[in-house]
């Protein structure tokens, strides 16, 4: 197996969920309170990753943090070298890719919260945002660990959009489900089905834990 | 506290509330009306749940929404204790961690020692560490006001506080928080549509019909002399019906209505259309034949209905008008109360009320 890539691989998915979970939890909240009438267009785009080929989505993140794009003239000024076919490019790409995947579990998980129990902390004199994380986010754990979980997975098993902003360079942006791309296109089916299964148990196990984890929490508070 | 608000709620529903209450000394407030009159609406206003589209509420001299001058303190500074129909109490927090949830500016010490008192106050101390989906419907009451008056709010809001109890509970915890008022001493508005918990727990009342303040005044005052039919109707007057008064002598009158004639305490002209309004409460039966009471109007009546309200029973007579009376069980077996037994209706002039009737109004 090729131990490089499944480090690579691990690295860019919990970085992803990690950074989905700081930039998603403000999102998901404005998408549910917000009262904004033209809410639903920011909501389309935030859903759009799940619609489009992973192509097409890449297409665009390298286009848009290319050479020739302010962003990605401004990133090569800071930083001293290009985005793409990098594994920061990479991480980029994956965050806008998988974020459907954490926004839309936290949202349901709060729009479940009973919005009495909101107002009820807001009357104790507790702030907008004291009263998310004492209260809302405690109350929709299972959507918020729902939303890391499909994120981190989702991560693990993108092949597009890596291929198109990563490239397939070693120990920098091949992922997994590239490896294993490779490995048939070399005729290895041995390599290539020895990757395959362990993607396949660690994404199972990590769809397991989601499940389970669902069911007890809403064992322990049936929400209404 | 001056309250002169105005809000729409949809293109049907408008709130339009001008009241003023008196906070020195502390007085509970009733807001009484039926439902969808838009006390709920007006509660959270006060609490600042919800954003008047005009006016202004000026509390203790401090302006907490003003239209004209953009003044708004949000629902956070403004220091009062509110309660929830369903409670909406914390179900990740237990009892003490409800209580002690909004008391995050204080030392853990003083958090304790506060959570402490309260738990006392409203005898929860042995379910201290119960999450709130193990108690009874009681318990998750007591809890609720416990958690709101934590806070040592400057106002308490009480939105229908009884109204999810089943009806034995509702009378013990009626008696517990009408003490608990009493003894807090902080100046508290109770929404209800229940008369009797308006007597039992007011001292003023407001009563609100369609998003409007139709009148204000003590409970007592409003129940026994409603300003019109629309308020007799909402606070539940049973008999209602038109007569025209007939005789006027030092202050009583002689009324006629549906071909009997009563006698009854007014300053209504000769002439005059009134609607006559009795309680149940205020009708006494006799058998037949009775000896004289100081009761002045003694009217033969016949048993229609008998309806049993618990405790108590309802009889529906007819002497010309619909009439209700309302009896104890035993008075009902002591007199034969049944359909179609014959007795007599007495009541007290002082009870039978009055209301000025012009013709424009429709007939009940």
């Amino acid at each position: 197996m090729n131990w490089t890539a499944i480090n690579v691989t691990f690295q860019l998915a919990t970085l992803t969920a990690v950074i989905l979970l700081l930039v998603g939890l403000p999102i998901a909240y404005w998408l549910t309170f917000s009262q904004w009438r033209w809410k639903f267009v920011i909501e389309s785009v935030v859903a759009l990753p799940l619609v489009l080929p992973p192509t097409v989505l890449g297409f665009y993140i390298l286009v848009a943090i290319g050479p020739h794009s302010p962003i990605g003239r401004l990133y090569t000024d800071l930083i001293g070298h290009p985005l793409p076919f990098t594994f920061e490019g990479l991480l980029l790409a994956s965050i806008l890719y998988s974020l459907p995947f954490a926004v839309q579990p936290f949202a349901s998980a709060f729009d479940q919260v009973d919005r009495r129990l909101i107002e009820a902390s807001w009357t104790l004199g507790v702030s907008r945002v004291a009263t998310f994380f004492k209260l809302i986010v405690p109350l929709s754990a299972a959507g918020v660990v729902t939303g890391i979980v499909l994120s981190f997975a989702h991560t693990l098993g993108e092949f597009g959009v890596v291929l198109m902003v990563g490239g397939n360079i070693e120990g920098e942006t091949r992922t997994v489900s590239i490896d294993i791309y490779d490995e048939v296109q070399a005729l290895n089916y041995a390599g290539a089905a020895q990757t395959a299964l362990f993607l396949l148990v660690i994404s199972y196990a990590v769809l397991l834990a989601v499940y389970a984890l669902n069911r007890k929490v809403w064992a322990i508070w049936p929400q209404k | 506290m001056i309250v002169e608000i105005e809000k729409a709620l949809g293109a049907r529903f408008h709130l339009s509330a001008h009241f003023r209450m008196t906070l020195n000394p502390a007085a509970v407030m009733i807001l009484f009306g039926p439902s969808g009159s838009g006390k709920t609406t007006l509660l959270r206003c006060l609490a600042g749940l919800d954003k008047p589209d005009r006016g202004r509420i000026i509390f203790n001299g401090q302006t907490w929404f003003d239209r004209a001058t953009k003044q708004y303190v949000e629902a956070q500074h403004r220091e009062v204790g509110y309660t929830f129909q369903e409670y909406a109490l914390f179900p990740t927090h237990t009892v003490a961690g409800n209580i002690g949830y909004g008391l995050g500016a204080l030392s853990s010490a003083e958090r304790k020692q506060r959570i402490d008192e309260v738990l006392h106050l409203l005898q929860l101390e042995d379910l201290e560490q119960m999450r709130p989906n193990r108690l009874s419907g009681g318990q998750q009451q007591r809890v609720a006001l416990a958690r709101a008056i934590a806070r040592r709010p400057a106002l308490l809001l009480l939105d229908e506080p009884l109204s999810a109890l089943d009806a034995p509970t509702r009378v013990k915890v009626r008696g517990e928080l009408r003490d608990l008022l009493r003894r807090l001493e902080i100046p508290s508005i109770v929404v209800t549509h229940d008369w009797e918990e308006a007597l039992a727990l007011g001292d003023e009342m407001v009563v609100l019909n369609d998003g409007n303040v139709l009148q204000q005044g003590t409970p007592q005052h409003i129940f026994n002399l409603p300003k019109d039919v629309e308020v007799a109707k909402i606070v539940g007057m049973e008999t209602v019906i038109p007569g025209r008064i007939a005789q006027a002598i030092d202050g009583l009158v002689t009324v006629e209505a549906g071909g009997v004639k009563l006698l009854a305490v007014s300053q209504d002209a000769v002439g005059s259309n009134v609607f006559v309004c009795i309680r149940a409460e205020d009708v006494v039966l006799e058998p037949v034949g009775a000896g004289a009471t100081s009761a002045r109007n003694h009217i033969p009546a016949v048993v229609k209905d008998v309806i049993s309200m618990g405790a108590l029973v309802r009889v529906d007579l007819e002497l010309g008008f619909p009439l209700s009376a309302v009896v104890t069980r035993s008075a009902l077996e002591d007199l034969h109360l049944d359909s179609g037994v014959k007795v007599t209706a007495a009541i007290k002039a002082g009870a039978v009320h009055l209301i000025p009737r012009r013709s424009a109004v429709p007939a009940l």
